[in-house]
């Protein structure tokens, strides 16, 4: 089984310096690059191995690149950014690919740059991965003393600068938008869509945000193609993924496996199974802001349609593992307060209606709820969704509130019938 | 013109506009917040939702901001549909959830928008059980109220105060439900629109402070629509009164003028009216001051005005009206302008500008639309603060058309074009003599003395029209600045000139002249005072001939009215002149150093005391009515004092009183330069369906107890013989027409977000037209050039030139009367340039003495780093600073005092 992403990543020693990248085959997907591949067919390559957005919506990569404006005409300077902002709650893959190989990303970063012809990119970074930002300062270094930033790389004409960005830790800059806002030096509130960023993003300039493990595969899809990257798949969607469990499992951890494995395969092999006297009781299949799975899900395809199918959404593939003994009230309480508190404060539903689910699940936790409370809640989940609210934010937090009502509906009941938590 | 459906039903709808200013223009009610005509959609509130269907097969629809979605043709959307109610209903709902209800003791109740979209969407039960967030409120100054637990978070006052305005001092903090508007630390507020935030916010966050002192709610105000006192621009105003108090002025919309906003001297200025030193009883001096009668005054004046040489002191802020009827009294050959020879001057050639048809005057409208500014010589920061508002929005909206070129994007979309056009800003150059905070939004700025700053306007004319003549040893400055401005403004297609009379200097006049009559662009003047343009328009002598003209006789009596020429003449020669009359009558409302040499003293009204036509730097003539009647009858319109002063003299004395219509009627009958004026307004005998305009709001409280203190009857209603507004609730309760809007009120809108209602469409002009009569318009008249470039300013050693420097808080006569105003008002000082101020040994602080007119001056130096050598500037028109004789060279003395 390949594992291009993770297979030069060992957890018991220092990520590759330039030389040993090089080494292990590094840098040579941007030779091939610009040595005569032109901008269109490298984003056509990667159109083709359909490789999609993993930092949780999964648009086909190619695509988002060819909304950019080429040409003489085009607007300058064009930026492109990595998200490197990993703020979802259970989701911890991108730091594997940070700190277990920034090179990787830097190729993968240039590539893209190459292939929307921009002239500035940033890494927009959490701001408490000060391990992945000591590295990405010393290898941006690298990679300009090598000669692969800045002025005509390696003799293409091409000119690139790359800039690490650390954040300041608010979840809502994992918005591609808001992301812009921030780095703009402005308020991490997000923007109208359209205009998209790749028309009018960065300083209102033609810019293209992609997550860090979709960067990460770009240097691997040039140097062996679509169709291979494709075959590394056990889906419609083209590569591996870095799948990641957490919750009351045996081991818990993030691994590179081909895309579409099942959620079963996943937490009973690679996790080990639960942790003896738990079961497993729900699953949040890509972080915090998906549905609820449960136990009849375990033999779906961890792919972007079939978890859709499922009635959640893969997101970032980073699953929380929620066990028997876990009160889903306070579980899912712990979570709107996460939400609520990363609001930014730009829409009225997000700002003030996820103070109320939160404090309203706070109160059955406290054995204070009502009856009527089941419907406030029900409310805000239909209410607080899609195209009701400025962004994704408030739809993605009320994604495991609804599925918990659903699947978990007798949990809620209890509490407000018992006046106490069940769990405590 | 696209179709939508609106509930299946069809609409013929504007090009360009989102779904939410086509449901309002067509009259339709939809609740919002956070969108802003004049500032455009943001989509944060949520309220506006709408459900949009594909086509007519849709029935599930989805549900859409209609504040972010564009107008198309078929578009078909339902504002009934029960899921966008019941969202609605919802967000109001989310929004109440923290908001305090106390809405009897809020100064926004019963003008509250809040209030009217809570009860538009029907939300009303509560449902939040938990304790509401709470905020500590901040001191922002002495004009605008904080109580910051109100907020809605709906981002408009950051949007107007920092967007719009380009404040710096006001922002947005904190996230999530914790989000807060304020500043970093409490403080005053510094941008001079702040008064604003009380009208753009929509519930009680920001509000008048002023108010507040008297507060009244909006439905027991007796209101008029009136014309703001305090620059030359006319922003029109709605004036409020109760208790025979003035208690607030808020802005009147006139798409044309001031559009929604105004400045804070306009809007707080106004308590001179209220003032304890207000004349309030004739006076008839001999030896001791004698308060007397109206009949005793009348008979006394006739005796004056009999067997004497008469002359008239007119005002540029008095009314076209009462300098009209001081005319007439006087006659023409005894009628003459309060102010100075060369203010007069310069106000002369711009008169003759306008009148020759040669070029086009915008309105502010127009200067908001132009795409390419040169400011020649004006303080307009200072001087016509809400032009400066309206330059900064050119500058926006030029870079905003010129991306939108290259991406198209609605221009509703104020979100994504702020976004596509960051620090991108059309073409302004700001060319003056001190700098102002205008330089932060222009292409290019310079310092100049007024002759260097003509020069450079006829640099810029010589290289629009090479037939103009070359300046003369230009130097590399004013040639490197003249290509620029002139290649900028000949790119555009609506350059717009603006100068103005601040410098007191007529070469800028002729200057900006050149430039714009060589581009045909527009050109726009600022002048003094409210209605100085009016005064010149009627071609009086100066106040320097009147002088001229006592000193030949014995016999004068001299009627002034409505001018502390103390103000605007210097005093050795105001006293010089007053002590050559031998009787001197004085109208005026405020008590002041000019009301101190009258042998007799007639209590005048103010504006919001009188109806009066007021023309502004456009030669737009506005009318302004009265607001109420002062309950002290001897306060009288100034043009009633002098008809009856006049009837005296004529045997017939018919006793017909004159109204403001016929004396306009007899204005333009005059001079034809007037021609059109009396169709400024309709006529007092104006009625709808034989009803009057009632100044009162149907909920009007108190009407049978108001006077009971004096009698327990209620008296009969005034009779307003002036115009068609009427002193009752009762009357005509549909649209009145424009002019005479006496407050903005639909049922359900109570705020002043109501104005919605009373346009043709949402931003666009008032049905019926904007007020105000262009009374000049451009014609095929080709330019006749001026060509006489002035020589170069040459710093003396010894000797400076005097200038004067404005304050928007302080330089006025009338609007210092309002505490905050005054309190935010600068103290004298002197200014120099750096290196003036080297050579002379003086630092910033020291005090330095002006010898001018007679009298030392000395007050602390102020270093103004870019100021031009060889100039010294003093505070103009400070509370008990003299009129001084600006553009003459003075000695200066630096001797430690």
């Amino acid at each position: 089984m390949e594992r291009p992403l993770t297979s030069n990543i060992y957890p018991d020693r220092p990520p590759l310096n330039l030389k040993e990248y090089e080494k292990a085959g590094g840098y040579i997907a941007l030779r091939k690059a610009c040595s005569g591949m032109s901008p269109a067919a490298l984003q056509k390559l990667v159109q083709d191995s359909n490789l999609k957005g993993r930092g949780g919506a999964g648009f086909n990569t190619g695509i988002k690149w060819s909304l950019v404006p080429m040409g003489d005409e085009a607007p300058h300077p064009k930026y492109l950014i990595a998200n490197a902002d990993e703020m979802e709650p259970g989701t911890f893959k991108d730091r594997v690919l940070l700190e277990g190989n920034p090179h990787q990303l830097i190729e993968g970063m240039i590539l893209a740059a190459y292939a929307i012809q921009a002239d500035i990119a940033y890494v927009f970074l959490r701001w408490a991965y000060h391990e992945a930002a000591a590295l990405l300062r010393k290898s941006i270094q690298e990679a300009y003393d090598a000669g692969y930033l800045g002025k005509d790389i390696l003799g293409s004409g091409f000119h690139l600068d790359m800039h690490l960005h650390t954040g300041v830790g608010r979840y809502m800059c994992g918005e591609e938008t808001a992301l812009l806002n921030a780095l703009e030096g402005k308020r991490a509130t997000p923007r109208a869509k359209p205009p998209f960023p790749q028309v009018s993003g960065l300083f209102g300039k033609p810019t293209i945000v992609n997550n860090v493990e979709t960067l990460c595969c770009i240097p691997h899809i040039v140097n062996n193609g679509a169709d291979w990257f494709k075959g590394l798949s056990y889906s419609e969607d083209g590569g591996t993924k870095l799948y990641g469990v957490s919750g009351k499992v045996k081991k818990p951890g993030a691994w590179e496996l081909p895309m579409g494995i099942t959620m079963r395969e996943l937490i009973e092999e690679h996790a080990g199974g639960m942790k003896s006297g738990f079961q497993l009781k729900g699953v949040l299949p890509g972080g915090a802001s998906t549905d609820f799975l449960t136990v009849q899900h375990l033999d779906i395809k961890l792919d972007y349609k079939s978890v859709a199918a499922a009635g959640s959404r893969l997101g970032t593939g980073t699953m929380i593992v929620m066990d028997d003994g876990t009160c889903p009230v306070g579980f899912v309480h712990n979570l709107q307060h996460f939400f609520a508190q990363e609001s930014c404060g730009w829409c009225t539903p997000c700002r003030e209606g996820l103070p109320w689910v939160e404090k309203i699940l706070l109160a059955m936790e406290k054995g204070e709820g009502r009856k009527e409370d089941l419907e406030l809640l029900q409310m805000h989940t239909q209410l607080l969704g899609p195209g009701n609210t400025f962004c994704a934010l408030a739809p993605g937090a009320m994604e495991p509130l609804q599925s918990a009502l659903k699947y978990f509906r007798d949990d809620f009941e209890k509490h407000i019938d018992h006046k106490k938590c069940p769990y405590d | 013109m696209p179709t939508i459906y609106i509930d299946n039903k069809p609409f013929d709808v504007k090009t360009g506009k989102n779904l939410l200013e086509a449901c309002l223009s067509l009259g339709l009610d939809l609740p919002y917040f956070c969108w802003h005509p004049a500032m455009g959609s943001i989509g944060a509130c949520r309220q506006c939702a709408v459900k949009v269907f594909k086509d007519e097969e849709d029935t599930r629809g989805r549900i859409v901001m209609s504040c972010m979605e564009g107008v198309k043709d078929g578009l078909r959307v339902s504002i009934n549909d029960e899921t966008a109610k019941a969202f609605r209903s919802q967000v109001v709902e989310w929004l109440m959830t923290n908001h305090p209800h106390d809405c009897p003791v809020c100064d926004e109740g019963g003008s509250c928008h809040l209030q009217d979209m809570t009860v538009m969407t029907g939300h009303n039960y509560r449902r939040y059980e938990f304790k509401k967030r709470t905020y500590t409120n901040q001191y922002l100054g002495p004009l605008i109220n904080h109580e910051m637990n109100r907020c809605i978070q709906c981002y408009r006052c950051v949007r107007f105060y920092k967007d719009y305005a380009g404040g710096k001092d006001l922002n947005v903090f904190s996230a999530h439900n914790h989000v807060y508007f304020g500043r970093e630390k409490e403080g005053i507020l510094q941008s001079p629109y702040s008064g604003n935030l009380a009208e753009v916010c929509p519930t009680g966050v920001f509000t008048d402070k002023t108010l507040k002192e008297h507060y009244t709610r909006k439905w027991d105000l007796t209101n008029a629509p009136s014309v703001c006192q305090h620059c030359s621009l006319g922003c029109n105003v709605i004036a409020g009164e109760r208790y025979g108090q003035l208690r607030n002025i808020v802005n009147r919309y006139n798409g044309e003028v001031n559009g929604y906003f105004l400045c804070d001297k306009g809007r707080f200025g106004y308590e001179f009216v209220n003032s304890e030193n207000r004349i309030t009883q004739p006076l008839i001096r001999n030896q001791t001051i004698e308060a007397t009668t109206h009949d005793k005054l009348i008979q006394h004046v006739g005796k004056l005005v009999s067997g004497h040489t008469l002359i008239g002191i007119g005002s540029p802020r008095a009314s076209l009206e009462s300098n009209y009827a001081l005319l007439e009294l006087v006659g023409k050959e005894n009628f003459y302008q309060g102010i100075p020879d060369d203010l007069a001057y310069v106000e002369q050639k711009i008169v003759d500008v306008l009148q020759s048809g040669a070029i086009h005057t915008p309105s502010l409208k127009e200067i908001e639309q132009a795409d390419a500014v040169l400011i020649l010589g004006e303080d307009i920061w200072n001087t016509a603060s809400v032009m400066a508002l309206a330059v900064r929005q050119s500058v926006m909206k030029t870079a905003a058309n010129h991306t939108t070129e290259q991406i198209p994007l609605p221009s509703w979309h104020d979100m994504a074009i702020k976004e596509l056009v960051q620090e991108t800003k059309g073409f302004l150059a700001n060319m003056t003599v001190l700098p102002s905070q205008l330089d932060e939004i222009a292409a290019t700025s310079m310092r100049a003395a007024p002759d260097d700053l003509a020069r450079l306007g006829f640099a810029i004319a010589h290289i629009l029209n090479p037939s103009l003549p070359e300046v003369p040893d230009a130097g590399e400055m004013i040639n490197t600045q003249a290509t620029i401005i002139s290649k900028a403004l000949q790119q555009a297609k609506h350059p717009v000139i603006i100068t103005g009379t601040s410098c007191w200097s007529n070469a800028l006049i002729r200057a900006a002249f050149d430039i714009a009559a060589a581009l045909n662009g527009g050109l726009a003047f600022v002048l003094p005072e409210c209605n100085s343009l009016g005064l010149a328009m009627m071609r009086a002598p100066s106040f320097d001939k009147a002088a001229a003209h006592v000193q030949q006789t014995t016999n004068t009596t001299a009627i002034i009215l409505e001018n502390d020429l103390y103000r605007c003449i210097p005093a050795i020669e105001a006293d010089a002149f007053f002590s050559r009359c031998k009787n001197i009558i004085v109208l005026d409302t405020l008590h002041n150093r000019t009301t101190e040499r009258a042998h007799v003293l007639i209590p005048a009204a103010t504006f919001a005391e009188a109806d009066g036509t007021f023309v502004n730097n456009e030669a737009r003539a506005q009318r302004s009515s009265q607001v109420f009647m002062p309950a002290n009858k001897v306060i009288r319109e100034s043009f009633k004092w002098l008809s009856d002063i006049k009837a005296l003299q004529t045997t017939a004395g018919n006793g017909h009183e004159r109204h403001p219509d016929d004396l306009l009627l007899a204005l333009e009958n005059r001079f034809p330069q007037f021609a059109g004026i009396n169709k400024v307004a309709p006529p007092h005998n104006f009625r709808i369906h034989g009803a009057r305009i009632p100044r009162e709001s149907h909920r009007y409280s108190g009407r049978t107890a108001i006077t009971a203190n004096m009698a327990v009857s209620e008296p009969k209603p005034l009779q307003d013989d002036d115009s068609s507004l009427s002193y009752t609730m009762e009357g005509y309760r549909g649209l009145p027409p424009a002019p005479l809007i006496p407050f903005f009120w639909s049922p359900g809108w109570n705020s002043g977000q109501s104005v919605n209602k009373y346009q043709q469409e949402v931003g666009g002009m008032l049905k019926g037209g904007d007020p105000g009569i262009r009374l000049f318009e451009q014609t095929t008249t080709l330019p006749t050039f001026y060509r006489d470039v002035p020589e170069a300013f040459v710093p003396r050693p010894d000797r400076w030139m005097l200038l004067p420097q404005y304050h928007l808080f302080g330089s006025g006569e009338l609007s210092v009367y309002t505490a905050g105003i005054a309190s935010l008002s600068s103290g004298p000082y002197i200014s120099l340039s750096k290196q003036d101020a080297e050579r002379s040994h003086v630092k910033d602080g020291d005090m330095v003495s002006v010898k001018t007119d007679g009298k030392t001056y000395t007050f602390p130096l102020s270093i103004q780093e870019s100021l031009p050598d060889g100039i010294v500037l003093l505070p103009a028109g400070l509370r008990g600073m003299d009129a001084l004789s600006w553009g003459s060279w003075v000695n200066i003395s630096t001797e430690i005092v």
